[in-house]
């Protein structure tokens, strides 16, 4: 959607210097405005002129949203973070890896030096047809154009898919979810803190919203306790190209080792369904056993129960059974970023063997 | 071209309208027109200045720069066609390509992603603001040169500009490194050996700078 089209059209711009500032301008203007933070998935949406908010309230000015602070139980990192900021702090290097992992894959340096936190978990899907204006599902219309027979679905959903088969597209939230982080929101009815997981909606719940989040609310933060500081963590991130692109699909695990044995683990996996995935059967099934290649095959097999492919997108469910696999199998695998043909190779390797 | 150079140091400061000038001079001049019918045609009267500009203060390349922007302009908008530094490109216009590349408070960032509004109070750096007031070309640019890293260098302001900021932040950075630190950037020459040449060239003359 590369068009310039001379500059965006005219909105109020409000740039408070407080949260609490910012809740108050957000609920006085209600649905009229937009809440920016880094402002990279925002300004797509006002260039392309698909969402017209009659107000933005930008929240780069607000220092307290900003900034990594050691709490007694763990780390509280502010909403307006930014995600090269949490990739170089020495404190969630040494004790969250997990985390800086994930945001050191996001995008590019530029985007990274700009974009947050907060923002990384509450930006939008990327179906094209939605993005691009086209009166879908989750556009309110009736209709979902990716899952028809000429739809282009290669990027989209093999689970949860509820009328819109659009996935989650951030790589910092199966971090924080495997991490066990809390959400904190300000709402009208006053502060929530909500698990990582709680913290998105289904289409099967409201179709129109990503998350929890409605007119007036404001994410502030988000806590990540002591208790898995530390573990063994795997983070990998599978993508067409190894700079921008968002995730094909990623995987993060966060495990505690008993001997060879997982004694405590947490998986999620994003980029699969409508909400990031948190896999819990797998995490029953696999405590207790050796943390070893077999155990990692039982994990991948059962991770894609259930799986149910669009037409372009089979693919996912072999590279899931192996991102799962590796997830949980842990040392001495390849982590980071990847890209399809170095995972069809992996994939043909476990084949074969 | 040595002999109009010639021409002009007989004559004084030339009085000619060159190429340049006369480019500078429509920029401004539209600047001025831009902004008087944005007031004429702004709805609502004064107090809601929807689409109107208004008057603020940037630090770009190190001096105060008064220049009148609407809300919702881009930085890259606003040193373009505002301020005329048009050194700054604008390639896709949607963070995907680092053609617009400028330092903000020494940091990389697509100025074509950043309200102008936002970066009140803040230190921006074009490709303009590299050079020294003699004319020295910053280090990164003298290998640019030398090097002779791009081809049709449309993206060449934007790699200039990544590299001097991850410079700053990584000033000895092994060639792959340098490689991940601008991968921000994109040149659709494909030239991108020889632009890490030039860049790597240019890491070493700043550490002996």
């Amino acid at each position: 959607m590369a068009v310039i089209r001379d500059v965006m059209p005219a909105f109020d711009l409000l740039q408070p210097e407080s949260a609490g500032d910012a809740q108050k301008l957000l609920q006085q203007h209600g649905s009229d405005a937009w809440v920016m933070a880094g402002g990279m998935d925002s300004l797509d949406w006002l260039k392309d002129r698909i969402k017209k908010p009659g107000v933005l309230v930008d929240l780069s000015g607000v220092e307290e949203l900003k900034g990594v602070r050691a709490t007694g139980d763990g780390v509280e990192i502010g909403a307006m973070t930014t995600l090269t900021e949490i990739a170089n702090h020495p404190g969630i290097r040494k004790n969250y890896g997990l985390l800086a992992q994930a945001v050191e894959l996001v995008a590019s340096p530029q985007i990274r030096n700009q974009a947050t936190l907060g923002g990384n978990v509450s930006q939008d899907v990327r179906c094209w047809y939605y993005r691009g204006g086209w009166p879908c599902y989750r556009a309110g219309g009736n209709i979902c154009f990716a899952d028809t027979p000429v739809g282009r679905n290669r990027e989209h959903a093999i689970f949860g898919a509820n009328r819109c088969v659009a996935v989650h597209p951030s790589d910092s939230v199966p971090a924080l979810i495997a991490l066990d982080a809390k959400f904190v929101v300000q709402t009208s009815g006053g502060e929530r803190v909500v698990d990582a997981e709680d913290y998105f909606v289904g289409p099967e719940d409201d179709i129109t919203r990503i998350n929890m989040l409605r007119p007036g609310d404001l994410l502030t933060a988000i806590r990540i306790p002591a208790a898995w500081a530390g573990a063994r963590f795997y983070f990998e991130k599978v993508r067409d190209r190894n700079v921008w692109d968002f995730p094909l699909m990623n995987v993060a695990s966060a495990a505690r080792l008993n001997g060879g044995t997982i004694a405590e683990i947490r998986i999620a996996v994003n980029a699969v369904s409508p909400r990031p995935m948190r896999l819990q059967a797998v995490e029953a099934a696999v405590r207790g056993r050796a943390a070893d290649a077999d155990t990692g095959e039982m994990a991948g097999k059962l991770a894609v129960e259930g799986a149910v492919p669009l037409q372009y997108n089979a693919y996912k469910i072999p590279l899931m059974r192996n991102l799962v696999k590796r997830a949980v199998a842990g040392a001495g695998q390849p982590q980071g970023s990847s890209t399809l043909a170095s995972n069809a190779l992996a994939q043909e390797a476990t084949c074969r063997s | 071209m040595p002999e109009t150079d010639n021409l002009r140091t007989e004559e004084g400061p030339s009085t000619e309208i060159t190429r340049r000038r006369f480019i500078l001079g429509v920029i401004a001049g539209g600047a001025v027109v831009g902004a008087a019918s944005y007031r004429i045609l702004a709805p609502g009267g004064r107090g809601r200045s929807f689409g109107g500009e208004r008057l603020i203060t940037l630090n770009v390349n190190g001096k105060p720069r008064r220049v009148e922007v609407m809300k919702q302009e881009t930085l890259a908008w606003t040193l373009r066609y505002k301020l005329g530094l048009t050194g700054t490109k604008l390639g896709c216009d949607r963070a995907e390509c680092g053609a617009c590349t400028v330092l903000v408070d020494d940091v990389p960032h697509y100025s074509c992603s950043l309200l102008t509004n936002t970066v009140r109070g803040r230190k921006v750096t074009t490709i303009e603001g590299l050079a020294a007031d003699d004319g020295t070309l910053h280090p990164v640019q003298q290998a640019v040169v030398e090097a002779q890293g791009f081809q049709c260098a449309f993206c060449m302001s934007g790699f200039v500009m990544a590299t001097v900021g991850y410079l700053k932040a990584h000033p000895s950075p092994t060639r792959t490194e340098l490689a991940h630190g601008i991968s921000g950037n994109l040149c659709r020459c494909q030239d991108y050996m020889k632009i890490l040449d030039a860049m790597m060239l240019g890491a070493e003359k700043m550490r002996r700078a």
